[in-house]
């Protein structure tokens, strides 16, 4: 079991800024997202786009600024649950909770502050109408064991990065490996490109562009798929698996389920006061919630987590007598290392 | 009508057809004109914000008479990755509201589905 004082749901700009706001209280965090890597939107939607609104950078590429704020965190040694989705949550009798997520790993935290975003990626699913028979079944969304394809016929739709480097990838491990676009072009880094066309001239892998897969066939597990092609017409191809691979969408998830009150895609909080949900001990921060007013601005996450943290203060230290707000540059910052940042004593000469 | 607006007509996903005014002096794509109109449900709409990253206001556009916007290669690529494409496809988020889009119909494309 993993504990730890404010359990945060979301690595993305809002939750991690949250543990230095929690930090400066001498609160420690823990991080669940179902990425496999922090950032959230930043990270998986828009990695190389400039952000012009965050106070003190005229411009911020959204990769940097996840660094920048991965940096500023650190002193608070934040940890992670990186590649699970939060699932479940079960309230104590003492009011704490346990969350647990899709791989069952349990978190315990007095305080849960929900940075959910728009909520957690899952990958796109192409529109053909037997899909669903064939997940896990030959079917699989996401490559998380390349072993699985080991000596396999496989076939990989999208034209994206993750479907070019996995090609490339799995020609060194499955028996064949076709990758089918529907156009001729490539999103993809041109290095992934030019590898997938030495793969195809070298014979080591197939290229069908301007295709779509149409249909699956197998009695069981994938044995067979119809491949569309703009104007030739249709053809089967045998395979083992077929992996689609169209990028992730946000979708709000199991924490729509938790019993929060839902408006609008988001969880309602109270503005007037900390961010709390209707369910105490649990509070919503950054896009993820809702409130008249609302804006759907990094900018005000932060601030809602640093109001936020006041409160779960509260709530973990019953006992402990009015918070007193200190300003950085007064009192500096003091990591979890004991490490304090603070500004140098001025030297004065005398004359 | 009122000055510095056009109508516009869009079916939504259930094929309920508005006809919504929309400003062109606000600087306002047609994603923001459905999500304001909110003809669908938040979060189901301009995931992305309008950065034509998502697909997610994919619409056909009926009316092909009219100057659209001509496609961005961000916008292509990312119509590339989307599903229910036609050949009138376009991304909401890229056509912003201007006089000469006057009496514009458009179709929400379905929303696609996710694990």
């Amino acid at each position: 079991m993993i504990k730890t004082d404010i359990l945060i749901i979301g690595a993305g700009p809002v939750g991690l800024f949250t543990v230095f706001e929690a930090g400066l209280l001498k609160l420690r965090c823990h991080i669940i997202d179902a990425l496999p890597m922090t950032g959230g939107q930043l990270a998986e939607i828009y990695p190389k786009k400039p952000i012009y609104d965050i106070p003190g950078y005229a411009s911020v590429l959204a990769g940097d600024l996840i660094k920048k704020i991965e940096e500023q965190i650190a002193p608070f040694e934040p940890t992670y649950t990186l590649g699970e989705r939060a699932e479940t949550i079960e309230t104590q009798e003492d009011g704490t909770f346990i969350v647990t997520t899709s791989k069952g790993t349990k978190h315990h935290a007095p305080v849960v502050a929900i940075a959910g975003g728009l909520g957690s990626f899952e990958p796109r699913k192409p529109p053909i109408p037997n899909l669903k028979k064939y997940e896990d079944k030959g079917v699989e969304y996401i490559i998380r064991e390349p072993e699985l394809y080991r000596d396999k016929k496989i076939i990989i739709a999208g034209g994206g990065d993750s479907a070019l480097d996995w090609s490339i990838f799995l020609t060194e491990v499955a028996k064949e490996v076709t990758l089918v676009h529907r156009r001729t072009e490539f999103r993809g880094a041109l290095d992934s490109v030019e590898k997938v066309q030495e793969l195809v001239a070298e014979g080591r892998m197939k290229l069908l562009t301007n295709s779509e897969i149409k249909e699956i066939h197998g009695k069981n597990h994938v044995e067979a798929v119809t491949v569309k092609h703009k104007t030739e017409g249709n053809r089967k191809v045998e395979v083992d698996h077929f992996i689609p691979l169209f990028g992730l969408s946000p979708k709000l998830g199991p924490i729509g389920n938790w019993g929060f009150e839902i408006e609008k895609n988001a969880i309602k909080v109270d503005n007037a006061t900390d961010y709390s949900t209707n369910i105490k001990g649990i509070f919503a921060i950054g896009d993820v919630n809702t409130y008249p007013g609302k804006l759907k601005l990094i900018l005000c996450g932060f601030h809602e987590a640093t109001i936020m943290v006041q409160s779960a203060y509260k709530i973990i230290n019953p006992e402990a007598k009015k918070l007193v707000m200190k300003y950085t540059t007064v009192s500096g910052v003091t990591g979890f290392d004991g490490v304090k940042k603070e500004q140098k004593k001025a030297v004065i000469k005398k004359m | 009508m009122e000055e510095n607006t056009i109508e516009i007509k869009i079916t939504d996903r259930e094929g309920i057809v508005h006809t919504v005014e929309a400003p062109t002096d606000m600087n306002m794509n047609l994603m923001e004109v459905i999500r304001s109109y909110e003809l669908a449900p938040e979060g189901t709409v301009g995931i992305c914000g309008g950065m034509a990253m998502c697909a997610s206001c994919q619409c056909y556009v009926e009316t092909p008479n009219l100057p659209l916007p001509e496609m961005s290669e961000e916008e292509e690529d990312m119509l590339d990755q989307a599903f229910y494409v036609e050949d009138n496809s376009r991304l909401g988020c890229q056509i912003y509201m201007k006089e000469e889009l006057n009496g514009l119909q458009v179709t929400l494309a379905p929303e696609s589905e996710v694990e």
